[in-house]
């Protein structure tokens, strides 16, 4: 326990760091990008004294350094302020669309997990088998379908011609949850392929590994059967494996929301920041990239959290 | 031992690894009996079967890989060839196996208590209270000073040499008739090599627990073992009650071993070696498998070599074995004394 608590406390620490590093770096990105955002603001034929006047109030016109700061001690402040275009405070922006984004990870993770678990111990319980070589065919194939593609083949299929899934949109949780499953099915389904793939694969070379080291054959030696050697041994300790690819896929996917909510017109957390950084409204892009960090750094303290309680000799570490 | 019903009789063992047309033989007609409460160490270089002959008179060889020949009759039944649920009947209850690295032999992710507990549970079906205690007295019995705290450890809070005793206890919970113990002692510390060997020593008379002890390191088989089997490239070459080893060997390679012991009267003087290497499974000569190696080869040496009955307890895989007295570890005076 002493050691869990001060595993959390060292992860904390190093949250603040990773936060203004990349906070930092997508304001530099954002700054280098050609043409003057107080421009767009300004609209069309105006003065040059109005575009002046908007970059002062913006507060464009201070050094790169002090609006970062400024940006920073207000997000500090959960005051991520106001979108250049709808100026509606981007808290709020991200806050609507999250849950949206959410619901289609974790769709596409529960996805990836139900079929690539027992696909992975199928095939690594008869290695080298016809199954075994199935599995492994289909799994190389799920890494190496792009995503989008398979967006736009479910769509075509599932969506425009057999009509069994709405093909756009997006419809919260909270007002109809029926609706709003099967608005994410689809694209949950299309991230979930590499996912699958990705479980798959790791719990099957994982789980070869675990079955032909010697403390299982020390269980067989003890007269063991081979369905508590697998259920019980073999799991507990690949489950440390799944953690890691678990760890990982939640941050691909929630990368690779950005393509699929493209595809599919979802109002999300991707097709927020693709539209604003096309428009130029920094302060959401800056909202998401935190809000984005922020997760995956929460995910990954509860993972190395997870890590101390399946595996007992991570907490003295 | 004479008289008595052998615990296990082993004949014309042999272990193929592979198949098909790129089959190796790892053993070749391996023949020895275990009597009850009898302690037999098996010796030889790494590379000459000790351990596949240990692993596959309990099934533990992959089964995809390996073929093996032979039958090992062990209380009315021939293990070799047992159905899996059989074999699961005598693994851990009649026959146990301890193994070189405690640390790698043991799941990371359990505790010590869970895996003696499950090894009882398995063969018993005791309540999880029940196996506890079992657990912990077992603990007690190989010498853990506090069986309690070490029945909620995990292995890698062990010292190697707790973490063998715990191995041992696994594998003694259920009073089997027979352990193997493979090489149980080599990644140990010298002076926990000592108790864990005194442990074994101990537990087997106590228990009446026969003992097959596999090692390549001679002293280990004298200090625990009453008779014991020279292994050479797959086959038993010498069968011996152990103090008639020390002092005559009748085979060039139990010769070689014994003299290659060093000795603390013999400081300053080169301690003698067999030269050249154990050959391999793909190009085994057809003749005697040690002849390369040995100082005494001549004519008929080409032959294959089977082995010979010298007394009742003392057998070897040698054709010249008459012709010559080779030096033991002990001379005649020295083992009187």
């Amino acid at each position: 326990m002493r050691g869990q608590s001060r595993l959390i406390g060292r992860r904390l620490a190093q949250i603040i760091p990773v936060i203004v590093l990349a906070t930092f770096v997508v304001f530099g990105l954002l700054h280098l990008v050609p043409g003057d955002i107080a421009f767009t603001l300004a609209g069309e034929n105006a003065t040059d004294a109005r575009i002046a006047q908007i970059r002062e109030s913006y507060g464009l016109d201070r050094p790169f350094l002090v609006q970062y700061a400024s940006w920073l001690w207000n997000a500090l402040h959960f005051d991520l302020s106001r979108s250049y275009l709808s100026n509606e405070p981007v808290l709020n922006q991200i806050l609507h669309r999250f849950p949206t984004t959410l619901l289609i990870v974790c769709g596409a993770l529960s996805i990836s997990l139900t079929i690539g678990i027992p696909l992975g111990i199928l095939a690594a319980t008869k290695p080298e088998s016809r199954l075994d070589a199935a599995v492994t065919s289909l799994a190389s194939l799920g890494v190496a379908v792009p995503n989008f593609w398979l967006a736009m083949l479910l769509v075509a299929t599932f969506a425009l011609s057999l009509n069994w899934f709405p093909a756009t949109g997006a419809v919260a949780f909270a007002k109809d949850p029926a609706k709003s499953i099967l608005h994410a099915a689809l694209p949950a389904l299309a991230l979930a392929a590499g996912g699958v793939a990705e479980v798959a694969r790791q719990l099957r070379s994982g789980l070869i590994e675990i079955l032909s080291s010697q403390y299982v054959r020390t269980l067989h030696a003890k007269g063991l059967s081979p369905a508590a050697i697998l259920w019980k041994h073999g799991l507990k300790n690949v489950s440390v494996n799944l953690l890691t690819v678990i760890g990982l896929l939640v941050n691909r996917l929630l990368g690779a929301t950005v393509v699929v909510e493209a595809v599919f017109a979802i109002p999300g957390m991707g097709s927020l920041i693709v539209h604003a950084a096309i428009n130029k409204d920094f302060p959401v892009v800056q909202g998401v990239v935190l809000a984005m960090v922020v997760v995956v750094i929460c995910m990954n303290l509860l993972i190395d959290i997870l890590y101390t309680i399946l595996d007992p000799r991570v907490a003295l570490k | 031992m004479a008289g008595a019903e052998p615990l296990l009789s082993v004949s014309g063992l042999g272990v193929f690894f592979g198949g098909g047309p790129d089959e190796v033989q790892a053993t070749k007609d391996i023949d020895f009996a275990v009597y009850p409460g009898e302690r037999v160490g098996i010796v030889g270089e790494s590379g000459c079967g000790k351990t596949v002959t240990g692993l596959a008179l309990l099934g533990l060889l992959p089964p995809a890989t390996t073929r093996i020949v032979g039958s090992a009759m062990f209380e009315g039944q021939n293990l070799i060839g047992l159905s899996r649920d059989r074999l699961r009947r005598v693994r851990g209850r009649k026959i146990s196996m301890i193994f070189q690295e405690p640390m790698s032999a043991l799941d990371p992710v359990f505790t010590i208590g869970q895996q003696i507990g499950e090894t009882i549970r398995t063969h018993f079906g005791a309540s999880k209270a029940q196996a506890r205690e079992r657990a912990i007295d077992a603990l007690a019995s190989v010498g853990i000073p506090s069986p309690a705290r070490v029945h909620d450890s995990y292995p890698h809070q062990l010292s190697g040499g707790m973490r063998q005793r715990a191995m041992i206890a696994i594998a003694l919970v259920c009073e089997p008739r027979l352990l193997i113990a493979d090489e149980p002692t080599t990644a140990l510390d010298v002076t926990i090599q000592a108790q864990i060997i005194d442990l074994l020593l101990d537990l087997s008379t106590r228990n009446g627990t026969a003992l097959l002890f596999i090692t390549h390191d001679l002293g280990v088989i004298a200090e625990t073992c009453t008779r014991m089997l020279t292994m050479y490239a797959g086959q038993v070459v010498e069968d011996a009650m152990v103090d008639d080893a020390l002092v005559r060997p009748l085979h060039p390679y139990t010769s070689g071993l014994l003299r290659s012991l060093p000795r603390l009267s013999e400081r300053g003087t080169v301690l003698p070696s067999i030269a050249g290497r154990v050959p391999t499974l793909r190009d085994m000569p057809t003749g005697c498998r040690f002849a390369e190696r040995c100082a005494h080869r001549q004519v008929g040496c080409d032959q294959a070599q089977s082995i010979a009955r010298i007394d009742a307890t003392h057998r070897v895989r040698c054709h010249r074995h008459a012709d010559f007295v080779l030096p033991g570890a002990l001379t005649e005076r020295e083992a009187a004394a």
